[in-house]
């Protein structure tokens, strides 16, 4: 950390997609022998931020300098040319070309004009050795596990670039050992003088590896800081929300009393992922805290029937229900918004009003069709009551705004009349006025009676409409806070709790 | 209704309150495709529209690309189920020859005419059940899963027809192929027939909503409670079902079974025809008439070539020209460009 020349500087980047502002005025620097965490929950902003330091993306404002140069950045091919490679978490190598082909595709030796195979050979195993790799280089590279590929992956952006590598999750698919081993040689490599960019959601991987964080919340820098003036306490605040006192109103939302219990959880289980119990009560919302990866997303999809899960009973009202799929939940009242709008909720080619009535028509059957005029009254109405903004019912969803889109995955579900309503991470990526009206609406349904649970990286919107706080961590429910427990403190070191230690 | 209309950006086509399906019809590629062609067909050969009565049926060139055009268009009928739904069945020439040949087979060994048409029925309906569940229950990607049938399924009718050409003389079976109906010929009453069935059920149904659902977003149906993998059994299986009359068709026609031969290369046609007809191949929104007015288009163009006097080697030339003009007046790019012409908004 003596050693703090900057290479890469990027200085007032603003990054707008739509409406929706996804990096603003953030600084950012790398400096040489450094290894840089780049931390944020999703949405933050930190693929966006990685994605204009490699040319992928240009900003609508701000500039990058290179060793003080101001540079820009066509594609991410330019960006290798200045020394700035790239390893993503899934490696983008051809897992069906050998070792030594991956590492020097694009520049082979040649001889007489044809590729020089023994040199690519000899040149792969030289360089590998530098890492400490000893395989077969001419053994197919999906032969080797993907802790080898990403060693290759790395080897490969480095020989390309040099200066400055960006590490896009590496570690999310690697066990332990594998982990330790990635972590040698980018220690290696810091020791060489580059700079290295760190993006993980494992905090302690952070604190084990990185000398310097950076932070990004909703699109804008939180800060910069050495990690040795820190603790995970800290971080963890940062990263999912203001330090300035939570807006619970424990008077609102804990001074009635709770309705019977609508769902109940017990024992519901599914390999990597905790047995866990839970019941959700009429006009109750339980918000989910915990980081990406805490298996938040892993306990709606289970609740869902997404996935199906390997034991423990789910009762509706006290009755047992069997939820296979997603098709069971739906008769039996549950409505589920995924956390990923355009893959799992929009038909982006259908009407807004087709898309509002999906699902009530999925559950009425094919043979119960509703007709026109239902189908008009059934999109007017909600979309009315959730003030969605489309010009026409029946024009494409895919050209509202994010927000809208959100309200209409919203509508589809009240339209179903739901009993019990899964929300997860509702408000990502929205704008402001539709983020407001939506913390409206759960708030407003819960008045109505229905039982939600809501997931969200937003620990203060959290705190705004849960009754009970579920906190998870390492794929287990790890602690549940009700009424006046429900304070910032107790729920980020909740979800601190552990983060410390080694992971098991 | 006091809903705020704010919006925000643009809509591409002016929204039109009800839309006037008569002057859109009339407007669309595909119609004015067809007017071309048979405008070309009759410059080249003016007795082309040309209509008589003799026998107690209608005769002439129309009538003829009508009856020719019947069994792509029945192919494509369930053809364009399975591509709204993202998929593609290539086996349907093959269903048609097993179609044929279990038909043929059974009444030459004595078995009754509406049983043996039953059989081809069921034996279409089979093999769409069979694709289906390789599509839904492995997984598989459709135009792999149906080319294992496209390729077994000659080979099975093969070996249903011993390696023949099995040919009949079954009065009931002709009349399906070359018998007609009000002055029309059978394949063209039943192609009709069909297509208002299939429209009518899968539009006033929710069908026709949950299969564009299903297609134009998969992994979201699924989350909204749709049973994916039921829609795409029906509507593989409903493909089948559309080859084995198919097949039947062509079998009639021809008075025999060949099993080498019966519906060779269809489905291709029947691709193209939903292509024609606007159906993506990328899955959603679909239209079964327009499907079948994109079978007809192709039939007029082969029909044209034929009676014009050109040599059939020009047939594939001339199609695929016409072919790549139509593509073209659909795709993005001419939206777009024509969009802008009639002083549209902005």
């Amino acid at each position: 950390m003596t050693d703090t020349k900057p290479v890469l500087e990027a200085r007032g980047i603003v990054k707008i997609f739509g409406q929706h502002r996804a990096l603003d005025t953030v600084d950012f620097t790398a400096n040489a022998g450094e290894v840089h965490a780049l931390l944020g929950e999703n949405g933050a902003g930190k693929s966006t931020l990685i994605k204009i330091l490699t040319g992928a993306y240009q900003p609508e404002a701000g500039e990058l300098l290179l060793d003080g140069q101001p540079i820009h950045l066509r594609d991410p091919l330019h960006g290798q040319t200045y020394g700035i490679g790239t390893v993503y978490q899934e490696v983008n190598l051809l897992p069906n070309r050998s070792v030594s082909e991956n590492l020097f595709l694009g520049r082979q030796p040649t001889r007489f004009g044809m590729v020089d195979h023994k040199r690519i050979d000899a040149l792969a195993r030289d360089l590998l050795s530098r890492y400490g790799l000893d395989v077969d280089v001419r053994a197919e590279l999906s032969e080797y596990s993907v802790a080898v590929q990403q060693i290759v992956a790395i080897a490969r952006a480095v020989e390309l670039s040099g200066k400055v590598l960006v590490l896009d999750e590496p570690t999310a698919s690697l066990d332990r050992n594998e982990v330790q081993r990635l972590f040698d040689v980018v220690r290696g490599l810091k020791a060489k003088g580059l700079a290295i960019i760190f993006i993980t959601h494992f905090l302690d991987q952070v604190f084990e590896l990185a000398d310097r964080v950076t932070i990004l919340r909703n699109g804008r820098k939180v800060a910069t800081q050495a990690l040795d003036t820190l603790n995970t306490t800290d971080v963890v605040r940062m990263m999912l929300g203001k330090d300035v006192a939570f807006d619970h109103h424990p008077t609102a939302l804990t001074g009635g009393p709770k309705g019977a219990v609508r769902v109940a959880f017990k024992g519901l289980s599914r390999k990597g992922l905790s047995p866990f119990d839970l019941a959700v009560h009429e006009g109750e919302v339980v918000g989910v805290a915990g980081l990406l990866g805490s298996g938040r997303t892993e306990v709606a999809r289970l609740m869902f029937g997404v996935d199906p899960s390997d034991g423990g009973q789910i009762t509706v009202d006290g009755q047992p229900v069997s939820i296979r799929n997603p098709a069971q939940a739906v008769a039996a009242g549950f409505g589920f918004c995924p956390e990923d709008r355009k893959l799992d909720g929009i038909f982006g080619d259908l009407s807004v009003r087709e898309n509002i009535i999906i699902a009530l028509q999925a559950k009425l059957g094919w043979l119960k069709a509703l007709n026109r005029d239902d189908q008009v009254e059934l999109a007017g109405r909600y979309a009315e009551a959730l003030d969605i903004r489309a010009a026409d019912h029946d024009m494409p969803v895919k050209l509202l705004s994010g927000g809208n889109q959100q309200k209409v995955i919203l509508a589809r579900w009240l339209a179903i009349d739901p009993s019990f309503l899964i929300l997860d991470e509702p408000t990502r990526g929205i704008d402001v006025g539709a983020h407001a009206e939506i913390v409206r609406t759960i708030n407003r349904l819960r008045e109505e009676g229905l039982a939600l649970f809501v997931i969200s990286s937003e620990l203060d919107e959290v705190v705004a409409y849960s009754n009970r706080i579920v906190v998870m961590r390492d794929r287990e429910m790890v602690a549940e806070l009700d009424g006046d427990a429900i304070a910032s403190d107790a729920i980020v070191q909740a979800i601190a709790g552990t983060a410390t230690e080694a992971r098991p | 209704m006091t809903r705020p209309t704010v919006d925000l950006r643009p809509t591409g086509q002016p929204p039109l309150p009800r839309p006037r399906p008569l002057a859109q019809f009339f407007t669309r590629p595909q119609v004015i495709a067809l007017a071309a062609v048979l405008l070309v067909n009759w410059a080249l050969f003016p007795g082309f529209f040309t209509i008589t009565w003799q026998d107690g049926r209608f005769f002439g060139s129309l009538i003829d690309v009508l009856n020719r055009g019947a069994p792509v268009a029945i192919l494509a009928i369930g053809m364009t189920m399975v591509i709204a739904t993202k998929g593609v069945d290539l086996s349907v020439g093959a269903v048609m020859a097993i179609s044929g040949a279990v038909a043929a087979t059974l009444v030459t060994n004595g078995v009754s005419a509406p049983i043996a048409v039953l059989a081809a029925l069921g034996a279409g309906l089979l093999c769409g059940l069979w694709n289906g569940i390789l599509v839904t229950l492995l997984d598989i990607q459709p135009i792999i899963a149906t080319l294992v049938l496209m390729v077994a399924g000659r080979g099975l009718a093969q070996l249903i027809t011993e390696g023949t050409i099995v040919t009949f003389s079954d009065p009931v079976l002709i009349f399906i192929g070359t018998g007609s109906f009000l002055g029309l010929p059978m394949p063209v009453v039943i192609a009709a027939l069909l297509m208002i069935a299939a429209t009518l059920i899968v539009r006033r149904t929710a069908l026709g909503l949950l299969i564009e659902a299903v297609g134009v977003n998969r992994s979201a149906a699924r989350f909204a409670g749709l049973r994916a993998g039921t829609l795409l059994l029906i509507v593989y299986t409903f493909a089948g079902f559309c080859a084995a009359i198919a097949g039947l068709i062509v079998a009639g026609d021809i008075r025999g079974a060949d099993a080498n031969n019966a519906g060779l290369w269809l489905e291709l046609d029947a691709i193209l025809a939903v292509v024609i007809g606007g159906t993506s191949l990328m899955g959603g929104r679909f239209s079964i008439p327009m499907a079948v007015l994109g079978a007809l288009i192709i039939q007029s163009m082969n029909t044209g070539i034929l009676i014009s006097g050109f040599s059939p080697e020009f047939n594939l030339v001339v199609k695929s020209a016409v072919i790549i003009v139509i593509l073209v007046l659909q795709s993005p790019l001419s939206a777009r460009l024509f969009r802008r012409l009639p002083g549209a908004q902005k």
